[in-house]
């Protein structure tokens, strides 16, 4: 009973702060939806994006490369390329999550996107002492209520496709959804220098084929962050 | 219109490979411990890789054309989320200029 106990706090205090996150995910999934429909797909099959799916870049990406008509095969491998990064949110898990049976981590993978992830992240660093089982109802209170939202505007936006304008810059919402979600983040040296690699990485390697710049870049960044935790924030906090 | 069969196999095996993804680090690992170097670059996992998927987004819009004004509502995002530490406050204030300042414009 504590277990459950602890599992439902944690779960509604990740239901609360991923409410914030329907402002932007709404109108994602929404715009998936119309630009889903207005491609040729019926709604049966753009729900099936959204349900089996669930990462709204990687949806985009694969219906844009269906509209040319490209083969199977490149559709999977650039959109999985997009989706890549969540090989690094699973391995970030691991320390929190990798101790709970198989079938509870199979599934909580299923809900492995953005806003989970990074939420859960930012709450390790803000609440350390959280039991294993009120940090992973945290995670999926995030990940839940926002899936669920996801298919309902998703069906919106298939089903109301003709009335949203295509063109009033609703992919502002990604990067600005992104930014805020790292703002917090950026009053530490390492996590700072991280990020201007991330950005300076990705933009030096726009060229790279199938997204792996933006990979190639966060590997750096990876090292970036840790080498200047190692050699500046470790000896000031020993020298303490 | 598609072919039933070429949009089926995509989405399935589109669900299949990310769910793999996911599932990737979380199924095989397990218990077993990770390096400490390992740890400690997974700190930055965030800052790593959404940066770089936001910062070309905000220079270039869908269509490829150059905004300045989501320049600045990037700025602003990123200026009053380190100021303030509220996501909510931050992001509210960046799409409130985004779209409020493209409405007026």
């Amino acid at each position: 009973m504590a277990t459950l106990g602890s599992f439902a706090a944690g779960f509604g205090q990740g239901a609360i702060q991923g409410l914030p996150f329907s402002l932007v995910l709404g109108p994602f999934g929404m715009l998936f939806g119309v630009i889903a429909t207005e491609s040729g797909l019926d709604l049966v099959q753009v729900m099936g994006f959204s349900v089996l799916v669930i990462a709204g870049a990687a949806q985009i990406t694969a219906i844009s490369l269906m509209n040319e008509q490209a083969p199977v095969l490149v559709v999977l491998a650039t959109s999985l390329a997009v989706n890549l990064r969540m090989g690094i949110y699973s391995a970030a898990l691991v320390p929190h999550f990798g101790g709970l049976p198989l079938w509870k981590r199979a599934t909580a993978a299923y809900w492995l996107f953005d806003q989970p992830f990074a939420l859960t992240s930012v709450d390790v660093a803000k609440n350390p002492k959280r039991t294993r089982d009120e940090r992973f109802g945290f995670y999926l209170g995030v990940g839940i209520p926002l899936s669920i939202l996801w298919y309902i505007v998703t069906y919106l936006g298939a089903t109301l496709g003709d009335l949203i304008p295509g063109d009033i810059g609703i992919d502002f919402a990604i990067p600005a959804t992104f930014l805020a979600l790292i703002a917090p983040l950026l009053k530490s040296l390492p996590h700072l220098a991280a990020a201007i690699t991330s950005v300076a990485g990705t933009l030096t390697l726009s060229n790279l084929p199938f997204n792996s710049g933006l990979l190639v870049a966060a590997v750096i960044a990876l090292i970036v962050g840790a080498e200047v935790e190692r050699r500046f924030v470790e000896p000031r906090q020993r020298g303490r | 219109m598609f072919d039933a069969n070429y949009v089926w196999t995509i989405i399935i095996l589109l669900g299949i490979g990310t769910w793999l993804i996911r599932f990737s680090f979380l199924g095989l690992i397990g218990e077993r411990e990770l390096p400490v170097y390992v740890k400690r670059m997974l700190n930055y996992t965030a800052v790593a890789v959404l940066p770089g998927i936001s910062v070309p987004m905000v220079l270039h819009s869908a269509n490829g054309s150059f905004e300045p004004l989501r320049i600045t509502a990037a700025i602003a995002i990123l200026v009053i989320g380190v100021a303030t530490q509220s996501l909510m406050k931050s992001i509210g204030a960046g799409l409130l200029i985004y779209f409020g300042l493209s409405a007026l414009l």
